[in-house]
């Protein structure tokens, strides 16, 4: 606690801490806009943010810890609980990570169905973003067309695994389920239905005056302090770097499609609204291609049914929708994992909130907050 | 006694003119009752219409198609436990929304609803008007500095800045309407049924008047009253996603439904501002265009024609209800409340009725537009940040106001200045 001279120290009473035009505003955790049990400690000058600190672990439930008392196959379906908006790609991210453990390699077909459901998943997740987001805003109206269009996405994940929100939809060594009949159909038909629908978020909002107001140069990360936050995803994007993971470190069978990679400019909350939205576009583009590639064969790979992946330890990281997931796992050689660490996007994400909203309003803290797109449990996992 | 409420209703005076305390007295509790009803029926008709917009019921269990939500709500709200936080001022924290109601009420003294249908006609109205409603800033600063809390505090503050900046622009369209009565007669009026008379002999709305001035200055007061009754887009006072409720935050049960009422009430006080400045109070639409007496007629006829609409949807609704038992109780409520409809939609064709009732009738609906224009903009726009509130209150409207108010006085003397100049021109 000492060390840290540049955050709002709260435990030493200074002689500013008595002028009367500074108040200290405790935001949360029981918030409506802190997505969840976040809870910010703003230091305000009337409505001027001079000091943040983030006191996070209101939803603490020891994921990593619980990993070390479980098999490598009884720990997949606790991921999904950690960004449960993007429980697909946590799912991926983890079998993946235990396959490179174990030195297996998912088969072709499964490998095309698990990226046409994580960018479905990608797709819902920005969707969730995109209403909470404008609704934080007080735009009410974006909130309810995007949790009906990520109704199409449920019903795909529902109709394929069984599930909504917490899918565990891959293995370790592949997919358990096979396409159902009639997937290929379900994901071209969502795609086509959604785009026109993402035109519509995009007229409610992309050239809203009170919308551009509210987010153009509002929370700007430059690309130095994106790298030296360790930012991530669609935040560090919208600063200009091109630092994709889907491209820069190509897993499953990214390299076989073709997608742009959106980059913003000011690193403000408009473009980083504006990457989002684009993203969805490229992720169109992916599962349309995937579909149409989806090969035939096999959905497992060939994996012992007791895991004992080798002694080792292994990171692999994944772009989740928020940005870099990673799994640090280490093995000694049983059926357990000896660690687990994850690294969670929203949790490194979280940390340049301070920085971006010192100095602006707090209803530019509401603003930031959404736009670093976090989920608590993540967060605190 | 019966021949005198005769001959009261027969002549042309408001009760306060008449010096009739008794009229008085009716009027304001009728008054009373039909804006507390305006504000529940405005209630129902906000969560439906906004959950139409989106995608959404709304309200649908409580009543045929959530008829009686409003109601069972203001039961809840009343039986609620009432909560005074232990370090809250208590006198301040009672009497707040005491303040707020009462002023957002008071208003209501001066608004014609037709030429005989107000409380009282004072000349100095409009101005008793701006008065009375902007005291309600001090009930809201009361209720945030009471709570002892950050966010009503923060809200209140918020709140005062807010009012004080919009009310500025507001008074300058507001005197640009003044200005515009004063053409005719060459002296102005304040008196609310005078604004209204004035813009009948000169066969125009206001809003009309001097095109684009009239409905520049429109437009600066469709905008200022909307910060001023703290409604999206400029909900700051009340910001939900980042004040929690702003200054009401600390009050529940029937206090928190005090500040609601007055909220609403306050709607529509400056809708029926505008109402009665820019379009045309009671006055029917195209009284020039469409004039004579079969068209005065056919006028007439309107709100009888609204509630058989209401009361034919009603039944509608009635006939596709699902035949199921445990709807049957919803089904026989929505008949018999589209029955009741029609059945003063009978009354309202008697021809004494229709004649009195008709200037109340298109003064609602024009009131009414507005309260619609106050839900489609809360569920369109997202809303400002506070600098760019004030920003736009002092830097747009403002100068605006001004530019508009000289362009309206020059305007007006443009006739006398003209032949001025032409008298000294040889």
């Amino acid at each position: 606690m000492s060390d840290r001279t540049d955050y709002l120290d709260l435990d030493t009473k200074d002689e500013t801490f008595l002028d009367a035009t500074e108040l200290v505003l405790n935001m949360g955790p029981q918030h409506p806009s802190t997505h969840g049990v976040l809870r910010v400690i703003l230091k305000l000058d009337g409505e001027k943010v001079l000091g943040t600190e983030c006191v996070i672990g209101y939803l603490h439930r020891g994921v990593e810890k619980i990993a070390e008392n479980r098999t490598y196959a009884m720990f997949n379906p606790y991921v999904d609980r950690m960004d449960y908006v993007a429980s697909v790609s946590n799912g991926l991210g983890y079998c993946e990570a235990v396959e490179k453990l174990q030195n297996v390699e998912a088969p072709p077909r499964a490998q095309y169905i698990r990226v046409i459901l994580t960018e479905l998943c990608r797709i819902a997740s920005h969707q969730v973003w995109l209403g909470t987001h404008a609704l934080d805003i007080g735009a009410l109206t974006p909130l309810f067309y995007c949790f009906r269009d990520r109704e199409e996405i449920l019903k795909i994940f529902e109709k394929y695994c069984g599930a909504r929100l917490t899918t565990h939809a891959f293995r370790i060594g592949g997919c358990i389920y096979e396409a159902y009949d009639g997937f290929e159909q379900d994901c071209l038909k969502c795609c086509t239905a959604f785009l026109p629908k993402l035109d519509e978020y995009e007229e409610l909002l992309t050239t809203n005056r009170i919308w551009v107001r509210r987010t153009k140069g509002v929370g700007i990360l430059n690309p130095e302090d994106c790298i030296a936050l360790g930012v991530t995803g669609p935040v560090l994007r919208a600063s200009g770097l091109k630092w994709d993971l889907r491209k820069a470190q190509p897993y499953e069978c990214y390299k076989n499609f073709d997608f742009e990679i959106p980059t913003g400019l000011n690193g403000d909350t408009y473009d980083r609204y504006l990457v989002r939205i684009e993203e969805m576009r490229q992720s169109v583009r992916i599962i349309r291609q995937a579909v149409e590639g989806l090969p035939q064969g096999p959905i497992m790979a060939k994996i012992p049914k007791v895991l004992k992946p080798p002694v080792g330890e292994i990171y692999h990281s994944i772009e989740a929708p928020k940005g870099e997931l990673g799994y640090f796992i280490v093995s000694d050689g049983s059926t357990q994992p000896y660690r687990v660490r994850v690294r969670p996007p929203s949790f490194v994400n979280l940390q340049a909130l301070d920085k971006m909203v010192r100095g602006l309003l707090v209803a530019d803290v509401v603003a930031v907050i959404g736009t670093l797109d976090i989920v608590l449990g993540e967060v605190d996992r | 006694m019966f021949d005198a409420i005769k001959a009261y209703l027969s002549s042309s005076l408001t009760p306060g003119e008449a010096g009739s305390m008794f009229w008085a007295t009716i009027y304001i509790l009728i008054i009373t009752v039909g804006i507390s009803l305006a504000v529940i029926a405005m209630n129902w008709l906000e969560r439906k219409i906004l959950a139409h917009m989106q995608i959404r019921l709304g309200p649908m269990r409580v009543g045929p198609h959530g008829l009686l939500q409003p109601f069972a709500d203001a039961l809840k709200l009343l039986i609620k436990e009432d909560i005074i936080p232990q370090d809250a001022d208590k006198f301040v924290f009672w009497s707040a929304p005491v303040v707020v109601t009462m002023t957002a009420f008071t208003t209501f003294l001066v608004v014609p609803f037709g030429p005989t249908h107000a409380v009282t006609d004072m000349n100095i109205g409009i101005l008793f008007m701006l008065g009375v409603s902007s005291l309600s800033v001090l009930g809201i600063i009361m209720a945030g500095w009471s709570s002892n809390s950050h966010y009503p505090l923060m809200g209140s503050l918020r709140s005062s800045a807010q009012m004080v900046s919009y009310e500025i622009a507001m008074g300058l369209a507001i005197v640009c309407a003044v200005l515009m009565t004063s053409l005719e007669t060459g002296t102005g009026t304040l008196s609310m049924i005078g604004i209204v008379e004035s813009q009948a002999s000169q066969h125009t709305w206001f809003i009309f008047k001097f095109f684009p001035l009239g409905f520049l200055a429109f437009a600066i007061f469709a905008i200022a009253m909307v910060a001023e009754t703290n409604r999206a887009p400029f909900d700051l006072p009340e910001a939900e996603s980042e004040l929690v409720a702003g200054f009401h935050t600390e009050y529940s049960g029937f206090r928190w439904s005090l500040f609601f009422l007055a909220e609403y009430a306050a709607m529509l006080a400056v809708s029926s501002i505008a109402v009665t400045l820019w379009l045309g109070g009671w006055m029917r639409p195209f009284p020039n265009w469409l004039s004579g007496s079969t068209w005065n007629t056919a006028f007439s006829l309107f709100p009888a024609l609204t509630l058989f609409v209401l009361a034919g949807l009603c039944l509608l609704g009635t006939v596709r209800m699902p035949k199921i038992p445990q709807m049957k109780i919803q089904t026989v409520g929505l008949g018999i409340f589209g029955l009741l409809l029609g059945l003063v939609g009978l009354v309202l064709v008697i021809p004494g009725v229709r004649d009195r009732v008709q200037d109340i009738y298109w003064f609602v609906v024009k009131v009414a537009f507005f309260m619609y224009l106050y839900i489609w903009y809360r569920g369109t726009f997202p809303r400002y940040r506070f600098d760019q509130l004030m920003k736009v209150g002092w830097k747009v409207l403002l100068p605006t106001g001004l530019a508009v108010l000289i362009a309206t006085a020059l305007w007006g003397l443009l006739p006398q200045l003209s032949s001025a100049i032409l008298g000294v021109l040889p």
